[in-house]
């Protein structure tokens, strides 16, 4: 039983060098290195390479560095060029956005600019790496699944860096590129609009992330499952049902009256994980352009439950006149 | 299959416990003040609550005497702030003030021997006359800040010429020419080694910056301030968690961190306490600043100053809520204009809350 627990693989994919199906509509062949490795095939295919880039992932590529670069030395110069504190620090540093002084014109580069345009460049990157997404699903002849899941994803990026600082008219709306600064800019966040547990949106967001979790959980173990059975061929499973799909479909109904097919769990979760990032989306972009406060927005619409006193009743001391 | 199966849960037991070695041991002491389910309490790990009573020991106090006699400012020269009270009373408080701030120095550290009590050659002793001031004023006008314990000179010295937690303007981490140091994305110090804004007593300490960040309407009402501001202000709010030991709920309601009518009335008191510091440091600290000697200063040349941590020093209350100012009634008000008003009103010790129980009274609000 144990191997069913194991993290590595039990059967190395492992063959001869193959460079892929010839593909139509691209004048470049797959490129790169194409070498086989054993501790690959312990977690996945044991070929690595080659690869396709094209103009669009070169760019893409060239983009991302840039970004990736200028993000880097601005940290590297916010610690005096020090080797030492640059790698002490570094969860710490940040390319910080422009202050609220600036609104939404271009601030000089070393108080926001290179922020911007460190953010042009990974959005380039982004776009045109989607684009290859797209482009590479069409050239296999695949549907576009993956291009619009990912879009998703750009959609709440491009929310918390572009549409919802223009929106307020502030750049200084926007989160910093930094390990430990965006994760406090998020608490803040939460803090300055009122806490964000009371926006349905995040609220939703929360609930397909967590669903996300839960049915990869248990469609990777209901699929490992049955494997022996032959119902890793998941898509032949979907229209021809064998015993190993049957078996895992009987587990659920029994389990709990209801059974997702071997083609609807990939749609739950494809869906789930799509409507983490737009639900996500909508709601960062309703905060601060719509609602204020999302507790007071709560209370106004009888989304927060009232607790009893406890101790003396506290008065805001500006209210009372306070002290001086 | 068997080895299998002990390697893994050896691995499984030792990744256990090298994840969980930097935890405190379980069970936690728990203490709660808000209604149940809102979270509001805290919890404490006992070993830790030991040491922080291990350290806010109160020395005894030294006996009373009578105020009666002649005054001190009948007897020596240039008394000018302690000037009302018997010789009696000022030499005990002396004594006192040694005892707290210069043990090792004794009265030397503020008077030369050979030149007579009155001479104010060392800055130490104008220090200390500013000092003196600093403290009855916090105990006769902050008692929503203070009341109930009231402040000595050993409430921040502890034995130390300077107390141990002070702060100076900070200028900020070295950045490369041509950057623009954005005063924060470093270990904060103040902030709880948090990444927000290294400095937020200027600001708020020392300056009177508005600290207030969350929206009051439910809609956009176009008011309101950035993402920034509010960063510095939660950069404020680590420091005083880290300076009393207490989390987030100690004062808020942590669903609604803005709203006062969900908050515990520790909060009301620490309002208080951001105005009284501020009023230290600005109208007894900072003028000090001329005539302070440069190893007193900080980098951009200003005075140490006050922040929570000067006084409360990882405690929810300075000391433990211990009334050190019952027994140096001297140190409860300013001297008043006429002295001997000043005199009767010591001798009646009309001190707010004073006879009521400390320890208990870990929630209340001064009542004004």
């Amino acid at each position: 039983m144990i191997e069913y627990q194991n993290i590595f693989t039990q059967v190395q994919v492992s063959a001869p060098d193959y460079a892929g199906v010839p593909v139509e509509n691209t004048d470049d062949d797959r490129s790169g290195i194409l070498t086989h490795s054993y501790w690959a095939g312990k977690i996945g295919d044991a070929q690595i390479g080659p690869i396709y880039l094209g103009p669009v992932g070169v760019a893409a590529f060239c983009m991302g560095t840039l970004a990736f670069l200028i993000i880097g030395m601005n940290m590297f110069a916010s610690v005096n060029w020090d080797p030492i504190e640059f790698i002490r620090q570094l969860p710490w540093l940040a390319l910080e956005p422009p202050g609220p002084q600036y609104g939404l014109s271009f601030p000089p580069l070393n108080d926001g600019g290179w922020w911007l345009i460190a953010g042009a460049f990974l959005t380039m990157s982004i776009m045109l790496w989607w684009y290859r997404t797209f482009a590479l699903a069409q050239n296999l002849g695949m549907g576009n699944h993956m291009a619009w899941a990912f879009a998703a994803a750009i959609w709440l990026y491009l929310v918390l860096g572009f549409i919802r600082p223009i929106l307020m008219g502030s750049w200084a709306e926007a989160v910093p590129f930094g390990i430990f600064p965006h994760l406090d800019w998020t608490a803040a966040f939460s803090l300055r609009y009122g806490n964000l547990f009371y926006n349905p949106f995040h609220m939703w967001s929360i609930f397909f992330l967590y669903g996300s979790a839960v049915l990869f959980a248990m469609h990777g173990a209901t699929i490992l499952a049955t494997s022996r059975y032959g119902a890793d061929r998941e898509i032949d499973q979907i229209t021809d049902r064998g015993t190993g799909a049957e078996r895992g479909a009987l587990f659920w109904r029994w389990t709990m009256g209801f059974n997702a097919s071997m083609e609807s769990i990939h749609k739950w979760a494809w869906w789930f994980g799509v409507l983490t990032c737009v639900t996500g989306g909508i709601g960062i972009i309703l905060t601060g352009t719509v609602v204020e406060n999302w507790y007071l927005w709560g209370m106004k619409h009888g989304l927060v439950p009232i607790y009893p006193m406890v101790g003396e009743a506290v008065v805001d001391p500006l209210m009372t006149g306070g002290a001086q | 299959m068997k080895t299998l199966t002990t390697k893994l849960l050896t691995t499984v037991g030792l990744g256990t416990a090298l994840l969980l070695g930097g935890c405190e041991m379980p069970p936690p002491e728990s203490s709660q003040w808000g209604y149940r389910g809102t979270g509001m309490e805290g919890l404490y790990d006992p070993d830790r609550l030991q040491d922080v009573a291990d350290k806010n020991v109160v020395p005894d106090a030294i006996p009373a005497v009578p105020a009666v006699g002649p005054k001190a400012s009948d007897i020596y020269k240039n008394v000018q702030v302690l000037g009302d009270l018997s010789v009696g009373e000022f030499t005990r408080l002396m004594v006192a003030v040694t005892q707290w701030v210069s043990p090792e120095e004794g009265c030397n550290y503020c008077h030369v021997a050979g030149e007579g009590f009155e001479a104010d050659t060392l800055y130490t002793k104008k220090v200390a006359r500013v000092m003196i001031q600093m403290t009855q004023n916090a105990n006769e006008n902050w008692d929503q800040h203070v009341g109930g314990a009231g402040v000595t000179c050993y409430t921040c010295h502890r034995g130390k010429n300077v107390p141990e937690y002070v702060w100076n303007i900070n200028p900020g981490h070295k950045v490369a020419s041509g950057m623009k140091n954005q005063m924060q994305n470093v270990s904060s110090v103040a902030a709880g080694l948090s990444s927000l804004p290294v400095d937020p007593f200027t600001p708020y300490l020392l300056d009177d910056r508005n600290g207030r960040h969350a929206g009051t309407t439910a809609l956009r009402d176009g008011g309101g301030v950035s993402m920034k501001e509010s960063e510095w202000g939660y950069s404020l709010m680590m420091h005083f968690s880290d300076s009393l030991g207490v989390n987030c709920t100690y004062c808020h309601n942590s669903r609604a961190f803005f709203s006062w009518d969900e908050s515990a009335p520790t909060r009301v008191r620490a309002w208080h306490g951001i105005r009284m510091v501020r009023e230290m440091n600005n109208e007894y600290v900072e003028p000090t600043t001329d005539w302070l000697p440069p190893h007193r200063l900080g980098v951009l040349g200003d005075a140490q100053k006050v922040n929570c941590e000067t006084c409360h020093q990882g405690a929810y209350k300075p000391l433990l809520g211990a009334n050190m100012i019952k027994d140096y009634p001297n140190l409860a008000r300013l001297a008043a204009a006429e002295p001997e008003a000043t005199l009767d009103e010591s001798m009646d010790m009309d001190m707010p809350e004073s006879q009521g129980d400390v320890s208990a009274d870990m929630t209340t609000g001064g009542d004004q």
